[in-house]
């Protein structure tokens, strides 16, 4: 190539196939849906909240989370074939603090509960919960278990309940589909009771019990108080 | 062929009658308790040690299975099931009777290690106190729990109150070593690499670990209280497939329908065997390859290729499964006597499909290889890692594919056959590396072999005749085994030896219903595996385990 040439490529020379079918689709890729909500102008005028709640429900980050069964068919619904990643709610992260979305895959039980309510404190605001499975509901097939907490809600509010046992991966994918739904178009989770707290133990009211437990127990120790005979 | 054993050398193995091995322990037999899968001498409470030795070492009895303890109306009992690992149908029980009012009696653990576990959830649940026990606490239920669940006066409705400690300051000083800079860590129990609700106390020096103490319970479901309230007929079936829930289901419902069917004295149809026989296997190939999914993403990173690939043969197995059963996972397909339903029709689309999947196997067993097995960094981190002697795993109880990956050659299908699995041709695999690497080998080799079982199966439901297709046995309505029966029979389940210890008295559910969790046991080794080695190998070491926290914790 001589120095006064200007820099031209030589078509013939390049392997273009790769290249063109790049570029085929591209003005659909600029026709997206995004584009065709805002219709013709470049500019959208729209509330903020009403943007804000569109955003986090279109990239919602899942707590990676594994209880008991339900979380094996929660793995496949992270893996190939029902890849909830189509729907842009697919990203497992490990730490609660980088989590949006905690989805409770299993049975609870007496030990657990608070290291669950400590975890999804750890959560940063907004946060929600896809409960997963009967056990989540009510403690499933183990209601009757004398270490079963009987249903997740009695720990920590839950958005959306997914029923089975375990539900299959199309179940938990509508679950949170419809939670993006929801987030999405701003509607609030349900309040709900939560009979089981995260306390201090010398804020717990004095009984039989806390008595027996008190040269056990520090005072200024986390503890959960399960009162059974009131379950539901 | 295959099936057959060499013959034993040491005079270990010899079988005694009951007679001789009563006459072997002389004095410390005070009385007879048979149960219907072995002789059962009742002893002392304090002479258990000493029992419990002159087995191991004189009679050669090496396996003590479980320990299963319960409580009765005059008096507190637990039960020693002791095997041996070169013939587990030799068995022997040891029947150690407590005083009602203060149930204590000696420790075993001095003995067989594994006992230290098992001694701890008798006491959480039942209550019996073990003499000489080197750390008697609560295992599954938080240490400040009242009262012991399955004892007879426990009340379900009395409050509970479970504690959040505050975790440990991080660098405080060791209690083991003054001057020794370490520091305590918790791993779990949310965790990515604790394989579920698992809690690891861990102490560092360093980048190395000196101490690791397994902290369970967090899925500690109560599964031994449902089955006691479920009949034997049908409410029980469905809890198995909850016990080690990696699709492994059929193989634990057969460890309950084996030890229900030798209870009540069922035969099953022959073809209803090669159902279970073929179901059972793909159940394994399902829960092997997730263990070598979650194995390769300890330690390869994050949702790796190796992951997708194996999640992707479990779907084809599911799909499979759920044809045959209607369920993804919890399948609940056996029935006492036999299995629910036949085949799906068009039968013959279903063998075409078991056997597209057969045939493509091969394939994806040597694109695992290609991908982990054969890959350095992948052998840097679990060759020689995680070592485990086989005479330490005997001693922990070890089964399953972690004993075998330590080779001690020990499994059910072939020691104690059940099922169709005597009638097949197909080798137990055995590794002698003794590390996480071999544990691997194992579980990919096995994945072979069960497509191998699988193969006869389908060639033998083919040709069956219709009109002998008999699906299920001709079983009671209600089941009502006889009083005071007790029975002990354990299978070969994903994770090792699977086993039922059953007390029938005399009404429709069991008065006593232990599970001997295979991974219970096989958890014990960690702490074998990983001190002194550095974090990153506890972490192979765990995720070579394959262990399931609905089986650990029950
Ligand atoms: S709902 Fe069923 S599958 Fe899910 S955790 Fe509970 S018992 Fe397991």
């Amino acid at each position: 190539m001589s120095s006064d040439q200007p820099f031209i490529t030589d078509e013939s020379q390049v392997v273009t196939e790769t290249r063109d079918a790049r570029m085929t689709g591209q003005g659909d890729r600029f026709n997206s849906r995004l584009r065709e909500a805002f219709g013709s102008s470049p500019f959208i005028l729209t509330k903020f909240d009403k943007f804000l709640n569109w955003c986090r429900g279109s990239s919602m980050f899942m707590l990676q989370f594994g209880i008991a069964c339900c979380s094996i068919e929660m793995m496949h619904t992270y893996a190939v074939k029902h890849d909830l990643d189509r729907f842009g709610s697919g990203v497992p992260r490990a730490s609660p603090r980088q989590a949006d979305v905690m989805i409770v895959p299993g049975t609870i039980v007496s030990k657990f509960a608070p290291r669950m309510k400590r975890v999804y404190d750890q959560m940063p605001e907004p946060k929600f919960v896809v409960g997963m499975g009967s056990c989540t509901i009510s403690g499933g097939p183990f209601q009757e278990g004398y270490n079963v907490i009987k249903g997740a809600e009695e720990v920590i509010p839950i958005d959306i309940h997914v029923p089975g046992c375990p539900p299959r991966p199309e179940a938990l994918v509508y679950g949170v589909v419809k939670l993006q739904e929801r987030v999405a178009n701003g509607e609030a989770a349900p309040v709900t009771v939560k009979p089981y707290e995260l306390e201090e133990f010398s804020d717990l009211e004095r009984d039989e019990l806390v008595d027996k437990l008190a040269d056990q127990v520090d005072d200024d120790e986390l503890v959960m108080r399960y009162n059974f005979a009131d379950s539901p | 062929m295959s099936l057959e054993r060499p013959d034993p050398v040491d005079d270990g193995a010899v079988e005694r009658t009951p007679d001789e091995l009563e006459a072997l322990l002389g004095d410390l037999v005070v009385d007879r308790d048979d149960h219907l899968n072995a002789p059962g001498f009742v002893i002392r409470p304090d002479t258990v040690q000493e029992t419990l030795s002159v087995l191991k070492e004189q009679a050669g009895y090496d396996h003590l299975s479980v320990v299963s303890a319960q409580e009765y109306e005059n008096r507190y009992e637990s039960i020693y099931h002791l095997k041996k690992y070169d013939d587990p149908t030799q068995e022997v029980s040891v029947v150690v009777p407590a005083d009602k009012d203060n149930p204590v009696s000696e420790s075993a653990e001095p003995v067989f290690r594994t006992a230290d576990w098992h001694e701890r959830e008798a006491y959480d649940l039942i209550g019996i106190e073990y003499d000489g026990h080197p750390d008697l606490r609560r295992i599954l239920l938080p240490e400040t729990w009242q009262g012991h669940p399955l004892s007879m006066d426990y009340d379900l409705d009395r409050p509970q109150i479970a504690t959040l400690p505050e975790h440990a300051n991080p660098l405080q000083e060791h209690h083991k070593d003054a001057d020794s800079d370490t520091m305590f860590l918790n791993i779990g129990p949310h965790h990515p690499a604790t394989h579920g609700v698992l809690h690891l106390k861990t102490v560092l020096d360093g980048e190395q670990v000196i101490d690791v103490e397994p902290d369970i319970g967090y899925l500690h479901r109560s599964e031994e209280q449902m089955a006691q309230s479920g009949t034997y007929r049908h409410q029980i079936m469905p809890y198995p497939d909850r016990w080690d829930y990696i699709s492994a289901g059929l193989l634990n419902e057969w460890a309950y329908a084996r030890a229900a069917e030798d209870l009540a004295d069922i035969e099953v149809p022959e073809y209803a065997q090669v159902i279970r026989t073929m179901g059972a296997e793909m159940c394994r190939i399902a829960a092997h390859m997730l263990a070598l999914a979650t194995f390769a993403l300890d330690i390869n990173g994050d949702f790796t290729a190796t992951f997708m690939y194996a999640i992707n043969d479990r779907e084809r197995v599911q799909d499979l499964l759920e044809d045959l059963t209607g369920q993804r996972l919890m399948f609940n397909y056996f029935r006492l006597g036999g299995v629910v339903w036949d085949l799906p029709e068009p039968r013959d689309e279903f063998f075409s499909k078991t056997r597209d999947f057969l045939d493509q196997l091969p394939e994806s067993v040597e694109e695992y290889h290609n991908l982990i097995t054969s890959n350095e960094i992948f052998q840097m981190r679990t060759i020689d890692t995680g070592v485990l002697p086989p005479e330490v795993a005997k001693n922990y109880g070890a089964t399953g594919p972690v004993a075998r990956g330590s080779g001690v050659d020990y499994d059910l299908r072939r020691d104690d056959p059940y099922g169709y699995y005597d009638e097949l041709d197909w080798d137990v695999v055995t590794e002698d590396g003794c590390d996480n690497f071999s544990r691997l080998l194992v579980r990919m080799r096995e994945v072979e072999e069960s497509a191998k079982i699988i193969e006869q199966c389908v060639d033998l439901l083919e040709d069956w005749p219709e009109d002998e297709r008999n699906i299920q046995a001709n079983v009671p309505r209600t089941l009502r085994p006889d009083d005071d029966t007790e029975i002990y029979r354990a299978v070969e389940g994903a994770k090792g030896e699977l086993g039922i210890y059953i007390r029938a008295d005399g009404t429709d559910k069991p008065a006593r219903f232990k599970i001997r969790s295979p991974c219970f046991s096989n958890l014990q080794t960690l702490p074998e595996m990983a001190n002194g080695e550095y974090i990153p190998d506890v972490v192979a070491a765990l995720g070579s385990l394959d262990i399931v926290l609905g089986e650990v914790d029950r």
